[in-house]
């Protein structure tokens, strides 16, 4: 299984967690579609605590962390 | 020591505090993390504070900016942040700058300064301020804030900490700020300002996140230019 961490703003309407089969999602960007999650929505991107890219590939296990971006002041 | 700063002791050494009197930062923004940031480098006694700003105050922000006040409406905030300056300490010295920062003026914003801080609330002017800081080689504390949530890091020169955190594409749709998120920002800054100012260690290539809705901080480890 993988479990993905959503933080902030990505949590409305989803999960704090969600736990998904490593078979059916491949990359990051698998999880993200499944989740109905723009690229644009997020900033900061962890598997496992190391960034990463949309293309990293995912295993049974991995950890991902997904956080919007801030940008205001 | 001036009795002003004898509250800063022993948190700070006598030593530390000289040098904070001799050091130079530009706040690049006047707003919600500026306002707060001005407020807190020059209570903290930092020499010289260049305050960067091209807007002037409106009634929307009121809920969160500190130097925004009823009859300051339609003034000019660069301003506004040296009057208050003055008015805590006239021994520093300000020098207001009443100009949005852009690629025809960042590069003379940022020069001469020890340290940058930004206030900004946008991402263009983000890039913007990035490559005029890597170009002058002067570290800058990056700090930004939506709804709840407030992020603060280090950007050593050249280190791509924007690029990572803002990649092409991305956009925030939130424009809601509540009132302690510029406030607990600021101080973050302000802390790791004050600590590279006077030679402390900090870590770099961090991200410190705060969601003040449910109580999370993290603290999140970038590898800079690894990403695989």
């Amino acid at each position: 299984m993988i479990e993905v961490r959503l933080f902030a703003t990505l949590r409305q309407d989803r999960e704090r967690s969600i736990m998904l089969d490593s078979k059916d999602f491949p990359t990051v960007q698998d999880v993200l579609t499944h989740l109905d999650i723009l690229p644009g929505e997020v900033s900061i991107l962890l598997v496992n605590g190391f960034h990463k890219s949309l293309e990293a590939q995912l295993v049974d296990g991995d950890v991902v962390a997904l956080f919007p971006p801030v940008g205001g002041g | 020591m001036e009795r002003r700063y004898e509250r800063n002791i022993p948190a700070l050494s006598d030593q530390e505090c000289r040098l904070l009197r001799s050091k130079r930062v530009a706040v690049i923004g006047c707003g919600g993390i500026g306002g707060y940031l001005i407020e807190l480098l020059a209570r903290i006694g930092v020499g010289y504070i260049r305050t960067v700003d091209g807007d002037v105050f409106e009634e929307s922000n009121f809920n969160r900016q500190l130097l925004s006040e009823q009859p300051l409406m339609g003034r000019p905030k660069a301003r506004a942040a040296e009057a208050r300056v003055q008015r805590i300490n006239p021994r520093i010295e300000v020098e207001p700058v009443a100009a949005y920062l852009d690629n025809s003026n960042a590069k003379d914003i940022v020069s001469g300064c020890d340290l940058v801080l930004d206030g900004l609330d946008n991402i263009p002017a983000r890039r913007i301020l990035a490559a005029a800081c890597t170009e002058a080689n002067i570290p800058y504390i990056h700090g930004a804030i939506s709804g709840w949530v407030a992020q603060v890091g280090i950007s050593m020169p050249g280190d791509g900490l924007i690029d990572v955190l803002y990649p092409q594409g991305v956009s925030f749709r939130d424009r809601s700020v509540l009132s302690f998120a510029p406030s607990l920002c600021a101080s973050v800054q302000a802390a790791l300002a004050v600590k590279m100012l006077i030679g402390r260690p900090v870590e770099t290539g961090t991200i410190y996140y705060f969601d003040l809705l449910n109580q999370e901080f993290e603290t999140v480890k970038l590898d800079l230019g690894k990403k695989d």
